[in-house]
């Protein structure tokens, strides 16, 4: 075995409430590429943190090259050739790409000499940058560039990258791990962290998987299958959601060539969108993230408002219509960010449960608001949907953000839609919530509810969905069955080939 | 006729002089701002430094010693602020309305025994034949060294946050916090010391007032000039020339409301003193009419911050 | 060291507790600078917080001017706390209060001096008229043109000081005493005059005013889906357009309201304890309001307790500048103090202070 380059030895960390990390310890070794598997809150993150100086353990320690190695803060680490791409990237949407690199760097040469060391390792690494745009404008495989060329540029020896993957295309993954790759025969150890297994089994030499803030093993994934990587991350078996065979209706929503502009100036615009849900049907749309699909769901919701006749639900015009005037015809929604969109982080689960159902639920009278029955109905999503909560009193931003989802879900499907619109139902959520959140859509299709999943986890699509399509810059793909599809074939979706613009004109 | 008897040279010099304590407070506030911080507490800390200002001055005899003091009274209201809101967390709107309550009760009180004083005057800068240059040299060349040096401030500012690594710091500070700390910079360190300097700047426009351009002490003499210079912030974009412009701009409808109303024109004086407030609204409407985020209002202000970890 | 970090769910006992401690806490620095003023602390303290209340020889006085006080103090911050609540940050009602005496104290000059008993609910009307329209001035620019509704409403209070100063000079100045400034006294016009209900407690109509909108405010906030609309607005922007709230209209609303009652306070001051328009007729209780709003919680009962609490700091201020000849910016500081040390405490209702070891290396 190559040497250790970096070695923990019993981190621990707490957190009022909670062990974060709890005596975990494993070595990096020089060159490897190693993997750090585990589910939502397995500790993960504390643990990287740890390593790159923004957390201190309160236990253990870690050695860099036999060096005892115990960062203060993230400069102490970059000097010691640590460096980190992370999940949430921390650029600067309104600054330039050169001034992000070099807010990242150490000692960050003059800005045109930078510019031209951007340029010049982006393109040795096959990861084409230019220095002076505005990072806002970028894609977010661009952004991610810019954050590893920022780690290239100072020369890591190790480099760590929380979920890179899950803003990317397949294309784009495939390309992030030729990079990958090169950096590792170069001698760049990678810490790669990832809940997709088969990327992992696809790229990494060794793995490391933490449950409940500790470790559980250490193995060479190639050894091990999906499944058995599966069991070991999630500490059960877990049952893929059943789908019963159901007979697909009439349209029960259907969009006519609307072009929306966004009202974000770092969003994206819809593209003359056109598509249809029949009832039972669910409809996946699959693409990388910043893609318009925000600007979709808020479309869908009523929270942006189009001519009347291009959106219509069960054949009769709601373009014109908000979010309560589309809920009481039957269409309901779910954004994808829970806490200060789908619901509100301040205010109690029974507020919460109002935000929406007050029109269809009939918990208002005369705008006077019936808080016994709000409660009941809060009492209700809880129990069916196996929220896990001391009660209805407790905050929106006290839950765990798998319960909270199922909540939030909960709370759509309990007001018994024609249709529903997600984003990104599951992400960021435990895999036993996970499962619970699709399990219960597939249930609301099967009683005849058109479903319009909108999700950046291509596994999660093809579990669930009967047709499928793909938002690229703003623009949809034609609606294509699910069933027979490749990877491949969606990877080209996502990333706009002309061949699956059926109708209308690609872009570039 | 009206008109004819207002002297553009005396115009512009007077402008000039009525652009430069909002001008300061202003440029404190843009820094502060592109920090990501909104202090709503510029009238508070201006009256401040107007106050303590003239007080200092008045008991040394020495202006210079005056605006000194009047920084470190902007400063130590300002640090009132930062610690309210950098390290307990609060509403950063409500925080600095409090901030201009207090100071322009806490100034009330401190400088009631200075009412009807005449401070020390500050010197004209002698710039030799600069001054003699016809038009010119009466307009741009007649002033206290103070109007220069908030020129030169404002380049300094505009050099700073586009050129130096502290001033790209201190933007990513205010663009994008959880970044920044994700990255390692001291959030609330960078916060602190953009709104000290945001206090200095505004006590320093403050003793402008009381020392140089009224020159007297009276209570409330700021009279809504820090609320204006928050407006012009919003006006300049964030930037710091522009602050400028809107500074000069602004100047000149107050020197010219002021000649109108000693020219006699047949407007009662109240109406026309309102001008000043009346423009910068009609300002801000232009300005912000413009769709969406502008591309230079800083990503953070007005967001509390909170390391999580 | 000491961290701080954010509790799971606010504090509800420091949430309570807090203005309390923030009224101690500003008695005692409010002691420490009359002491540095050379005045006894305590003889000062009792002077402004007991004796207004309690003195056998100022209460006949200055309890009546209790109620006179707090009542345009409580009708103004029940609206601006509803503002609050949602985001809408008006902190023009001085200049709203300002419009309202205007329009209030207009229709009873242009009645004059016709004695018809429908004058005074003309007034009324106009009063509330006045407000709600100068508080459209920054609800309009804010949906329309996305400007600052803080800087907008703060610079109209500007706008407004002086169009007061131009009526009280021109228009409404009284034309049998055309060498002063000032209108006619409406204490001395029957059908306009706000006059005390019941003699000697200070109760007017702008009291009855007070009780009124505090009720309409406490149901509204937590029994109508409008007052859910305003909190969920103000805590969530996002969701709230998710729950179907227009923002545009919610400002408009609320600075509707805000505005409409400070026009009220102004309306029945100018029309009774005020008298006439006059220049120095604005006194501040648009400012002081906001501390009202603050320190009774932005919730309409406390807000009470907080009026009553501000207005004996009034009359203390008075009492303290004719016995003890204390300076009247004390009142001003001491206010300024109280918002400070509430806003400083708060942090306890949202984080809980930790003492941690030292890290080792």
């Amino acid at each position: 075995m190559r040497m250790p380059l970096l070695r923990l030895e019993g981190l621990t960390k707490a957190y009022p409430g909670v062990v974060a990390n709890d005596d975990v310890s494993f070595e990096i070794g020089t060159g490897q590429i190693h993997a750090l598997l585990g589910e939502n809150g397995a500790g993960k993150s504390t643990l990287v943190k740890m390593i790159y100086g923004l957390v201190k353990p309160d236990k253990g320690s870690m050695t860099l090259r036999g060096q005892s190695f115990a960062p203060t803060q993230p400069s102490d680490a970059r000097r010691n050739g640590v460096a980190m791409v992370f999940q949430h990237f921390s650029l600067f949407d309104a600054m330039d790409v050169a001034e992000n690199v070099a807010l990242g760097m150490e000692n960050p040469p003059p800005l045109r000499d930078l510019a031209r060391r951007i340029r010049d390792v982006s393109e040795d690494y096959g990861l084409p940058l230019d220095p002076s745009r505005l990072v806002g404008e970028l894609s977010a495989g661009e952004r991610q560039r810019v954050e590893i060329v920022r780690c290239l540029l100072q020369d890591p020896k190790l480099l760590i990258m929380d979920e890179p993957t899950s803003v990317l295309t397949p294309q784009e993954v495939e390309i992030l791990f030729r990079t990958l790759r090169k950096l590792s025969s170069e001698g760049t150890s990678i810490l790669y962290i990832s809940h997709k297994l088969e990327e992992i089994r696809a790229l990494c030499d060794e793995a490391t998987i933490l449950r409940g803030g500790r470790k559980i093993a250490t193995c060479d994934p190639r050894e091990k299958s999906a499944r058995e990587l599966a069991e070991l991350m999630v500490g059960q078996v877990l049952h893929p959601p059943e789908r019963p065979a159901r007979p697909v209706g009439d349209v029960v929503l259907s969009v006519d060539k609307l072009s929306l502009k966004s009202n974000n100036p770092f969003g994206t615009s819809l593209k003359d969108i056109s598509f249809s849900l029949r009832a039972g049907e669910v409809l996946g749309i699959a693409g990388v993230a910043g893609n318009g699909q925000d600007e979709l769901l808020l479309m869908l919701s009523g929270e942006l408002l189009s001519p009347s006749a291009q959106v219509q639900l069960k054949g009769l015009p709601v373009g014109h219509l908000g979010p309560n005037g589309r809920r009481k015809r039957g269409l309901v929604s779910a954004p994808e960010e829970r806490l200060g969109h789908a619901a509100a982080p301040d205010m109690s689960l029974t507020s919460n449960a109002l935000l929406s159902a007050s029109e269809r639920k009939g918990l208002a009278k005369n705008g006077f608001i019936d808080w016994p029955a709000t409660e009941a109905f809060a009492r209700q999503i809880i129990a069916r949907f196996d929220v896990r909560t001391p009660g209805t009193h407790v905050l929106a931003r006290a839950l765990s953000g798998g319960n909270l989802q199922k909540f939030v879900i909960g709370r759509e499907i309990e007001l018994d839609p024609d249709v529903i619109v997600v984003n990104q139902p599951t992400w960021g959520v435990d895999a036993a919530a996970a499962a619970t959140i699709r399990q219960a859509l597939l249930d609301l299709a099967g009683k005849g509810a058109g479903v319009l999943v909108i999700s950046q986890d291509l596994d999660e699509l093809l579990e669930v969905a009967d047709s499928f399509a793909a938002l690229n810059e703003g623009r949809l793909t034609a609606v294509r069955p699910a069933r027979g599809l490749t990877v491949e074939e969606i990877g080209l979706m996502m990333g706009g080939a002309g061949d699956m613009h059926v109708a209308h004109e690609a872009s570039a | 006729m009206i008109l004819g008897s207002i002297n553009p040279a005396v115009l512009l010099a007077a402008l000039m002089v009525a652009a430069t304590p909002i001008l300061l407070a202003a440029i404190g506030e843009l820094v502060v701002e592109k920090a990501g911080v909104l202090n709503l507490g510029v009238e508070g800390m201006m009256i401040m430094g107007a106050c303590v200002g003239f007080i200092v001055a008045v008991n040394t005899g020495s202006p210079i010693i005056g605006f000194f003091g009047a920084a470190l009274g902007g400063v130590a209201l300002s640090l009132l602020f930062a610690l309210l809101t950098q390290a307990l967390m609060t509403n950063q709107v409500a925080s600095g309305l409090a901030l201009t309550l207090f100071g322009l009760g806490l100034t009330a009180l401190l400088g009631q025994r200075y009412v009807g004083i005449t401070p020390p005057r500050t010197p004209k800068l002698d710039l030799g034949p600069l001054s003699d240059i016809p038009f010119l040299g009466r307009a741009l060349f007649t002033h206290d060294i103070v109007v220069y040096l908030t020129i030169a401030l404002v380049g300094a500012v505009w050099w700073f946050l586009k050129y130096s690594r502290a001033g790209m710091i201190l933007r990513a500070v205010g663009e994008n916090h959880d970044a920044a700390h994700a990255l390692g910079y001291h959030v609330k360190r960078v916060r602190v010391l953009a709104i000290m300097f945001g206090g200095a700047c505004a006590g320093l426009g403050g003793a402008y007032l009381s020392l140089i351009r009224v020159p007297q002490w009276t209570e409330g003499m700021t009279v809504g000039a820090g609320w204006i210079a928050l407006a012009l912030v919003v006006f300049a974009s964030w930037r710091p020339w522009r602050a400028m412009a809107g500074a000069y701009l602004f100047g000149g409808v107050v020197v010219l409301q002021l000649n109108l109303q000693a020219a006699g024109v047949r407007i009662p004086v109240e109406y026309l003193s309102m001008s000043p407030y009346l423009i910068t609204i009609l300002v801000l409407v232009i300005i912000s009419s413009g769709k969406g985020r502008s591309l230079n209002a800083p990503g953070s202000l007005n967001k509390p911050f909170h390391a999580s970890s | 060291m000491i961290r701080l970090e954010k509790r799971k769910e606010p504090s509800k006992f420091w949430r309570i507790a807090n203005p309390f401690l923030a009224v101690a806490l500003t008695m005692f620095a409010g002691g420490v600078m009359f002491a540095m003023l050379g005045k006894d602390p305590i003889v000062a303290i009792r002077l402004i917080f007991f004796d207004p209340i309690f003195s056998e020889t100022f209460a006949s006085y200055s309890r009546p001017q209790l109620l006179i006080k707090s009542a345009p103090l409580i009708l103004i911050a029940v609206g601006l706390a509803i503002g609050f609540k949602a985001n809408v940050w008006n902190i023009g009602a001085e200049g709203q209060y300002i419009i309202g005496a205007l329009f209030g104290a207009g229709v009873a000059l242009a009645f004059f001096p016709a004695p018809g008993w429908y004058v005074f609910p003309l007034m009324v009307l106009a009063g509330a008229l006045g407000g709600f329209l100068w508080a459209m001035i920054p609800a309009i620019l804010k949906t329309r043109f996305n400007t600052n509704e803080i800087l907008v409403s703060l610079l109209l209070v500007y706008v407004a000081e002086r169009i007061l100063a131009a009526m009280a000079l021109g228009l409404m100045r009284n034309p049998d005493q055309p060498g002063f400034p000032g209108s006619r006294d409406l204490r001395r016009y029957e059908a306009a005059h706000n006059a005390e209900l019941i003699a000697n407690t200070g109760m007017h109509w702008g009291v009855v005013a007070a009780i009124i909108a505090v009720i309409f405010a406490y149901v509204m906030m937590t029994r109508h889906m409008l007052g859910f609309h305003v909190q969920l607005a103000g805590q969530a922007p996002r969701a709230a357009r998710f729950g179907g709230v227009a923002p545009a209209r919610l400002v408009v609303v609320c600075l509707g309201i805000a505005g409409a009652l400070a026009g009220l306070a102004g309306m029945f001051e100018v029309s009774g304890p005020g008298g006439q328009v006059r220049i120095e007729f604005a006194s501040g209780y648009g400012f002081t309001a906001i501390i009202v709003a603050f320190l009774g919680r932005l919730n309409p009962l406390g807000i009470v307790l907080a009026g009553f609490l501000l207005g004996l700091t009034y009359i203390g201020g008075e009492l303290g500048q004719m016995m003890l000849q204390l300076p009247g910016a004390a009142i001003q500081v001491f206010q300024g103090m109280l918002l400070f040390f509430l806003l400083a405490l708060d942090f306890q209702t949202n984080y809980r202070i930790r003492l941690t070891q030292g890290m080792r290396a």
